[in-house]
């Protein structure tokens, strides 16, 4: 079945600190998918994420983003999770005194306790312990990363953008997240899954491959998961300006 | 509407729950202006309360070894749009007793009211009091608040009071706390405020630990936006043998306000220790823009963070 693009990028371009990041992404996800934007570390992969979810800085200097038809480019971080896009940071941040159970309830349209109880446990976490907690310092690193996914669940967005949420000590096991990330998409959230591990491939629908701040192979997962192990993991460019390339 | 019932409905404006004060299983005293309207004692609590030109003097005592079930409340407030409040509270805990103080202080019309509080408190030997205070000052910002406390705990005692003014306005607020702690006693003073338009805030709490193995923290949580200013000045002085003490102090500051942190240690003694930790900063960026992806507006955001950290 022919599914509708959902968010488009067309040519986007971006520099920080005088250092070009993205060189011209040009990247399609279709409505329902899961898509994996797959790359090495420092190949452009979380700049992309923050300029999706139009992070302070990271304002591109040409291109174009599109959401459900829209130019959403100029549009601010609060516009677009209004239309219903979403992060999952790499590393989440932590709020004192701030309450799981509030921060949950934060994204979701009608909060219900049902809906929380459902979302930490999706991500192995005990309700009963976990929503009278804090999402402060006292969390792990894996424990603040599980409540991250929790939130974006419990939200329902139609685009969740995860970050690598398979990086880290105590987060998920690849088949958890794998299976967090097939019920997201059944609930009718699209998913744009970024990681550099090419064991998390397997669940995508659609894979692209970024390197050096462009998408440089996109289709097939197992093509995709195949050249990396191949040809990129292999390479010594990544981090390198273009121009150093032999 | 009688004058209990008014200061009933600010005290529940203030966050307190007004069946405490009709209970007479609860021990309670009520004040608005200068007119006692209730002082309720229970077994092991004594009140006496003088009404004055502009306030009251109050003792509140409790016996040795008294261990209450319930919280004792307080409730002190001002109802019409000006006035000024004079309390002089003696709080004497007697030795090995336990006690929790809940304290709603409400001006719900302030548009020109003062509130000066002036507090002894002993906690006696092995005793323990916790000590909350919550203000509500209505949305005008015409509230002039000056609590103080002069606080002896003596050896063994343990002695917790937080001062919260984090929802309306608050005014101009100058506290000044200040705790003498004995051998192996404990003190901890925790103050949070929520300052906004022109608000003028000062904290001063001075902890001074005098005995061995006293223990103390001077704690605050400030957040200011728009004009307005805080100030913190946060004393610990180990003056004994293995005392410890640390100052603790965040402040948030956001669009044209100001914020200054004064922590000042001092050590007596070379086997005392003291610390300190301030921080002064906007709110995190990555905190903002995490609750901005959840469809939050920046200023939404920023009352988030800002209420969660109160909240601790």
């Amino acid at each position: 079945m022919q599914k509708d693009t959902l968010l488009q990028v067309e040519d986007l371009h971006l520099t920080r600190n005088g250092k070009e990041i993205l060189r011209g992404v040009n990247l399609a996800v279709r409505e329902g998918e899961i898509h994996c934007l797959l790359g090495r570390n420092g190949s452009g992969k979380s700049t992309l994420a923050y300029t999706l979810m139009g992070c302070e800085g990271y304002t591109p200097n040409r291109g174009g983003i599109t959401f459900d038809g829209q130019d959403i480019t100029g549009l601010s971080i609060t516009e677009r999770a209004r239309m219903g896009i979403t992060l999952a940071w790499q590393e989440p941040a932590r709020f004192e005194g701030l309450k799981v159970s509030d921060y949950l309830a934060l994204g979701m349209k009608e909060p219900s306790r049902e809906r929380m109880e459902e979302a930490l446990a999706a991500v192995a976490l005990s309700p009963a312990t976990y929503l009278p907690r804090a999402v402060d310092d006292a969390l792990s690193g894996g424990e603040r990363k599980r409540i991250e996914l929790a939130a974006v669940y419990a939200m329902r967005p139609r685009l969740a953008i995860l970050d690598e949420p398979d990086s880290g000590i105590d987060v998920l096991s690849i088949d958890d997240i794998a299976r967090l990330i097939r019920r997201m998409a059944t609930e009718g959230t699209t998913v744009l899954l970024i990681t550099h591990r090419d064991e998390t491939v397997p669940v995508a629908d659609m894979a692209s491959l970024m390197c050096e701040g462009e998408i440089v192979r996109n289709g097939d997962p197992k093509d995709v998961r195949s050249y990396y192990a191949r040809r990129c993991l292999p390479c010594e460019v990544v981090g390198r300006h273009r121009g150093d390339r032999t | 509407m009688s004058d209990f019932e008014a200061i009933l409905k600010a005290y529940e404006q203030a966050g307190g729950d007004p069946r405490f004060l009709r209970s007479p299983r609860i021990a309670s005293l009520v004040v608005s202006g200068n007119k006692v309207l209730g002082a309720n004692e229970v077994p092991g609590v004594k009140m006496e309360a003088e009404e004055l030109p502009n306030g009251v003097r109050a003792r509140i005592e409790v016996a040795p070894n008294t261990h209450l079930d319930y919280p004792v409340h307080l409730c002190f407030g001002v109802i019409p749009a000006e006035g000024l409040q004079e309390i002089y509270p003696e709080f004497e805990i007697g030795e090995g007793a336990k006690v929790e103080f809940i304290a709603h202080c409400t001006f719900p019309n302030a548009v020109k009211v003062k509130h000066l509080m002036e507090a002894k408190i002993r906690v006696r030997k092995g005793a323990s009091m916790r000590y909350g205070e919550t203000h509500y000052h209505g949305e005008v910002g015409g509230t002039e608040v000056l609590p103080k406390a002069e606080i002896a705990v003596e050896e063994g005692g343990r002695l917790t009071t937080t001062f919260s003014l984090t929802h309306g306005r608050v005014g101009k607020l100058e506290f000044d706390y200040l705790v003498d702690v004995a051998a192996h006693g404990v003190a901890e003073l925790v103050a949070k405020a929520y300052g906004y338009g022109n608000d003028d805030i000062v904290v001063k709490e001075t902890v001074r630990l005098n005995g061995e193995y006293a223990r103390g923290l001077a704690k605050s949580r400030i957040a200011v936006r728009e004009r307005a200013r805080s100030e913190v000045i946060g004393v610990t002085e180990g003056n004994a043998p293995f005392t410890r003490g640390h100052v603790d102090c965040i402040e948030i500051v956001r669009d044209e306000a100001v914020a200054s942190a004064i922590p000042r240690v001092y050590v007596g003694d070379d086997r005392a220790r003291v610390t300190h930790e301030a921080a002064i900063g906007s709110v995190a960026k990555k905190e903002l823009e995490t609750l901005m992806a959840r469809g939050l507006e920046e200023k939404e955001a920023v009352d988030v963070i800002i209420r969660g950290m109160l909240a601790k």
